[in-house]
């Protein structure tokens, strides 16, 4: 045992930056959401759920947390995301959250992550298409599980990696003009001005049925996972985006920067956004 | 024709409580409202009877419109764009295309009245049937359509109909079509703000851009055959996404020359697709034709593209083989030009990597499924004579041997100057790999066949009670354990922070490496021994099944990319360079697949099972067989 802790102690390398990242107290969460200017009412909806549990001398952070933007008449929206963000989120503490409490050292039998949020999101889909059949709401929501995201998806609210000097778009946006982006038939920009360029073809609570997009994303060190609507995404730049957060002092400083942003930019929309920073 | 209204409906009274007017409603003095036909959107349709013609019940279609438009200059505009498109249409003439007989308007809403189509529209056959419609009835009514769609492009001026879908097609009793809605309720459909659901489902993607044009028509008419052949509503899937849903996959019932025009008229690029109406009317007749159904006799069936392919590629002919005296279970491994391999005769061999040229080779007390694993000067095995051996890797002397007490099956692994691996004896062994000098164990109380994963802190592995293990690298100490349904056999990988293991419960599970949770598992078809890999660049994890299948499985999702099905359980493991997957089969066969797509690069048969996994080199690929022989193949 001596000569391997010695070897150990003399071999080890020094950490890298994901060990550092694990032994940090945990994570970091900001959230924020806005009014439009406009007199329409709130239809995002946001829902942080953070915790950091020990496990021997490791702190294992455990971060659930989601935007949703409503849409549809007669309050539709509002009634839509907000439920929509309850649901989901009560599913994820009753079967990731409650059984890790119960039974913290036996992970065997529990139901994979993907398959929890998917079935949050399709649980959720049935219940809001029921209570609300006029509204929807896109959902994008963010489990980090120590240096771990899982993100499952609806919509085009948008989950985006941020690292010290780059942003990525982890999700897809399930509108119309990203599908005639990818086609090649009009840019980026014109997308910007597509008067259809608000039309989702998948949102939670338009049908029976959802599919949900799930990815799987490790988080390098001092990186953060940003989810914003399209509120956000829509008034400010990706470049602007990624400035903001690497030069505020706290996530949520960068919540409140990058929002004050988009209502200067303009966005007639509400802005939601929520940052993971690990 | 009187324009001002004279007995206009907006009260309330005459509504129902959804709105549409009630039953023996009178509008303009003539028609009389007899029900609801149909409604959707901003319009109500309406089934009314001409009173103009008091002794006959003469029945027409009266198609209701709301004028939503925030202004009065909005709405004033709408209604004029309205009359313009209704004067168009009274202009056209043709079997296919109700004769529009009135049109009047008010404030809030405009009405058209149109000849009485019997029948039912495409959408709710397609809804009500249980199945895809039948071909040649689509085909049939595809070439009406055709003919109608001529009509309006070669009109004066040319017309685009610009809004095709099965719910705009009528079909009467006698299998004729007729086009109803000519994109009218278009107009009243735009100044709609935020976040709305839902697509066309049916226009083609240059409409999206403003440009409406004959050739749009076309695909509009291939997308609604798409949904008729298939069933499969386009509403419900991504814009644009037909090519991602074969027709005959849905529907076999489906010619392959019927398949390819659906497929033509579907084509995102304009100029791929038929040139005109009648081009496509007449690829369509030609398909119909009962000798260009036939399939070919069986006698002369022609290799498609891939079995060519496959059959050309089959050729490739090994650089060498090296024979042993019984079968290769165990996985080669290369180093500074030289390939290791344990065999079934007890024996670990040393052969020259571009010759095959016997180099040394070591005698243990029983067979070898262990693979060889190369550190610094040493090459590690496991035998089933129960020892752990570490040969000077140049001569093929010993340089130290740990024993245990049952076979050895488990590949060690080195980190940190030490050897970890595990035994049929239940136990999970870390030594020196200096001297072989025990540092910790654990009892796991099951075979450890699984060979072990290790980073800087931990390792992890599996046991044949379904466990994977998380043990500190230090101490031997449990960090997690994680149940599966069965045996684990399969190797863990572990790539940025996730853990990738195969169980014999048929899945591939994705574990978070940390806490050793699920992320996700994939459900095969059978157990999962093989161990997976991966590949950075398409972020896909390979793995082998026992149900015969090399899967490609989405590292982000937990999805399926691909499988390719061999003729075997396979339970040798992927290898991936190159942009390709290289697998052994059960079948015999060693197989090259493209890594993004699965498509096959080329096979090789040994004659032998392999369940030897493939290792890669720069220059060459290595592979055992039960054959007994070795295999160095080109890349």
């Amino acid at each position: 045992m001596k000569i391997l802790g010695r070897l150990l102690n003399r071999e080890r390398p020094t950490l890298s930056p994901g060990d550092e990242a694990r032994r940090s107290p945990g994570i970091e969460v900001g959230a924020i959401t806005a009014l439009s200017g406009g007199p329409d009412p709130n239809e995002d909806a946001l829902l942080t759920l953070q915790g950091v549990i020990s496990r021997g001398e490791e702190l294992l952070p455990l971060c659930a947390c989601m935007v949703a933007d409503g849409m549809g008449g007669h309050a539709g929206g509002q009634i839509a995301s907000d439920l929509a963000v309850r649901l989901v989120g009560e599913w994820i503490v009753n079967r990731i959250y409650r059984p890790f409490l119960s039974q913290p050292d036996d992970p065997a039998g529990r139901q994979p992550v993907s398959q929890v949020l998917m079935e949050a999101i399709v649980a959720a889909n049935g219940k809001v298409h029921k209570a609300c059949p006029e509204g929807g709401t896109t959902l994008t929501c963010a489990l980090v599980l120590g240096s771990n995201a899982f993100l499952a998806h609806v919509g085009d609210s948008r989950a985006y990696l941020v690292s010290r000097d780059t942003i990525r778009q982890i999700t897809t946006d399930h509108s119309l003009v990203s599908r005639l982006i990818e086609l090649g038939q009009i840019t980026a920009e014109e997308a910007r001005q597509h008067p259809q360029r608000n039309v989702l073809y998948r949102a939670l609570g338009r049908a029976g049925n959802v599919e949900v997009d799930t990815y799987l994303q490790s988080l390098p060190a001092h990186s953060a996972v940003l989810l914003c609507t399209d509120g956000l995404w829509g008034a400010v730049s990706e470049e602007e985006m990624l400035s903001i957060i690497g030069t505020a002092p706290t996530a949520q400083a960068a919540c409140n920067h990058i929002v004050d942003r988009a209502t200067e930019y303009g966005s007639d929309d509400n802005v939601t956004a929520v940052l993971v920073q690990v | 024709m009187e324009r001002r209204p004279k007995s206009l409906v907006t009260s309330e009274d005459n509504r129902t409580k959804e709105g549409a007017l009630k039953a023996g409603t009178v509008l303009q003095q003539r028609y009389q409202i007899l029900g609801v036909r149909g409604s959707g959107g901003m319009a109500v349709v309406y089934r009314a009877r001409d009173l103009r013609f008091d002794k006959v019940s003469r029945i027409c279609a009266v198609k209701e419109m709301y004028n939503t438009a925030p202004e009065a200059r909005l709405r004033q505009l709408v209604r004029q764009s309205f009359e313009r498109e209704a004067n168009t249409l009274a202009l056209l003439s043709h079997p296919a295309i109700p004769h529009i007989v009135d049109y009047f308007g008010d404030q809030d809403h405009v009405y058209l009245v149109m000849e009485f189509v019997e029948g039912d529209d495409l959408e709710s056959l397609i809804d009500d049937s249980p199945e895809p419609l039948d071909p040649d009835l689509v085909t049939s009514w595809a070439m009406q359509i055709c003919d109608v769609l001529d009509y309006l492009h070669n009109h004066d001026p040319p017309f685009i109909f610009r809004d095709l879908k099965p719910s705009n097609i009528m079909v009467n009793p006698y299998g004729q079509i007729r086009l109803i809605d000519f994109g009218i309720a278009k107009v009243f459909e735009r100044g709609q703000r935020g976040t709305m659901i839902g697509t066309a489902g049916y226009p083609p993607p240059e409409q999206y851009r403003g440009l409406a044009e004959p050739r749009g028509d076309l695909y509009a008419l291939g997308a609604t055959m798409h949904h008729l052949l298939t069933k499969r509503d386009p509403r419900q899937e991504p814009p644009f996404s037909f090519h991602e849903h074969p027709i005959r996959e849905a529907n076999p019932k489906v010619s392959t020359a019927l398949e390819a025009i659906v497929m033509k008229a579907l084509e995102y690029d304009i100029e791929k697709r038929f040139a005109s109406a009648q081009e496509m009317k007449a690829a369509l007749e030609a398909a119909s034709r009962p000798a260009v159904k036939q399939a070919p006799p069986a006698s002369t069936v022609a290799l498609s593209p891939d079995e060519a392919l496959v059959s050309s590629a089959e050729e490739i002919a090994p650089y060498w083989a090296f024979g042993c005296e019984d079968e290769i279970r165990s996985s080669p491994t290369v180093s500074d030009g030289i390939v290791y391999v344990g065999s079934y005769d007890y024996n670990v061999y040393a052969v020259d990597a571009e010759s095959g040229k016997f180099i040394w080779k070591y005698p243990t007390e029983d067979v070898i499924s262990s693979s060889p694993y190369v550190w610094e000067e040493l090459v590690l095995f496991g035998s089933e004579d129960h020892a752990l051996y570490a040969l000077f890797k140049d001569s093929g002397r010993i340089a130290w041997s740990t024993p245990t007490k049952d076979r050895v099956r488990s590949s060690p692994r080195v980190a940190l100057d030490h050897v970890f691996f595990g035994s049929d004896d239940h136990h999970f062994y870390c030594v020196s790999a200096r001297d072989g000098r025990e540092m910790w164990t654990l009892d796991t109380g099951s075979y450890v066949r699984s060979s072990p994963a290790v980073s800087q802190e931990r390792v992890y592995f599996g046991t044949s009670d379904g466990s994977v293990y998380a043990l500190d690298l230090l101490t031997g100490k449990q960090r997690w354990r994680f149940a599966t349904n069965r045996t684990v056999i399969s190797s863990p990988l572990l790539h940025d922070d996730v853990i990738y293991v195969g169980s014999m419960d048929w899945n591939l599970y994705a574990l978070d490496a940390h806490a050793g949770w699920s992320l996700w598992s994939y459900r095969t078809q059978g157990w999962v021994v093989s161990n997976p890999a991966i590949s950075e660049t398409f972020g896909l994890v390979y793995v082998g099944s026992a149900d015969g299948n090399i899967y490609a499985i989405e590292r982000d999702t937990g999805r399926k990319a691909w499988s390719y099905e061999t003729g075997g359980p396979v339970t040798s493991s992927p290898a991936v360079a190159n942009d390709a997957v290289y697998v052994g089969s059960t079948d015999g066969r060693v197989y090259s697949l493209d890594a993004r797509r699965g498509d096959l690069r080329w096979k090789f048969d040994t004659g032998g099972s392999v369940v030897s996994s493939p290792t890669v080199s720069a220059a060459a690929l290595f592979v055992g067989s039960r054959n007994k022989h070795l295999y160095a193949l080109p890349l």
